[in-house]
């Protein structure tokens, strides 16, 4: 496997580049939900959404980790990631632009493997926060 | 009140192969450009194989369904309710052409005061995968929650 970035060349407070996609779109809520095969109608289903008392469909939780995972492998090169954890806090919409930002907060050696940590923000284009997540990967 | 009694329920042994088409559909789905996931060639040179992005494993669910529902296994009612946590943990490297077999386990079921009042409902479901050789190559962990029921609206 191939690391991105060197371990020596990273520092503990370094930022990973700011990931932005979008505005979302339905097309691309169904396209995850095929590539996952995730069917709940929470996220297509306009008379559904509304009756449970929702504005529009739903933005899939882990789409917006999937496309946010992108900071980190961005970063540290793909395969790289170890630990991957996310907690969501709040909805994203067709219509939201999300931005994925990232700090460095610890770097050490285990088995053999010489790791980043670090913490993740995603937020909407409101500067609204949908997702509190943390990473660990592997650097050459 | 929730019932700890399904804590320790553990799935049967699922198994997948990991697809080239289905990573480039899930890399496409995420929007994610990288050629480790798009280019074969890139791939071998670069990774030694073509590696899986960091939440791909979502895509085990496509073979549980519907024998493991976990909602439906633990009585949780996910139509009112949300996934509030995802953990990947990535022990190995996972390449196309892997063989993976895991089972899921309902690790945890407790519940909390809501903060409008009545119970909410969290449970932890575990999954643990293996590759062809026996080698451990991920763990996940979820925690899936359901809400208190709604007021009937009059």
């Amino acid at each position: 496997m191939a690391a991105a970035v060197g371990y020596d060349d990273v520092r503990v407070g370094d930022e990973l580049p700011r990931v932005v996609i979008g505005p979302l779109t339905r097309q691309d809520i169904v396209q995850y939900a095929g590539a996952a095969w995730d069917f709940s109608p929470l996220h297509y289903d306009q008379p559904f959404v509304e009756a449970a008392g929702l504005p529009n469909v739903v933005v899939m939780g882990m789409f917006t980790a999937g496309m946010a995972s992108r900071c980190v492998t961005d970063f540290a090169g793909a395969g790289q990631v170890r630990d991957y954890k996310v907690r969501f806090v709040a909805r994203i919409y067709p219509g939201d632009t999300i931005t994925c930002t990232g700090k460095i907060t610890r770097k050490f050696e285990t088995s053999g493997e010489r790791m980043i940590e670090g913490e993740l923000t995603v937020t909407n284009q409101k500067g609204e926060v949908a997702i509190n997540g943390s990473f660990r990967a592997a650097v050459g | 009140m929730v019932d700890r009694s399904f804590i320790g329920r553990t799935s049967r042994t699922f198994s997948m192969p990991i697809e080239w088409g289905k990573v480039r559909e899930f890399a496409r789905a995420i929007k994610d450009p990288n050629p480790a996931y798009l280019d074969s060639d890139f791939a071998a040179r670069v990774h030694g194989g073509i590696p899986i992005p960091p939440t791909f494993l979502m895509t085990s669910m496509a073979w549980e369904i519907p024998e493991w529902e976990s909602g439906r296994v633990i009585e949780l009612d996910y139509s009112n309710g949300v996934h509030g946590e995802q953990e990947f943990q990535l022990l190995r490297p996972i390449f196309v052409g892997d063989v993976l077999s895991w089972t899921q386990r309902i690790a945890d079921i407790h519940e909390k005061d809501g903060a409008r009042g009545g119970k909410m409902k969290f449970a932890v479901i575990e999954g643990n995968y293996f590759n062809q050789r026996g080698e451990q190559v991920a763990i996940s962990r979820s925690v899936m929650i359901e809400f208190p029921p709604r007021p009937a609206v009059a």
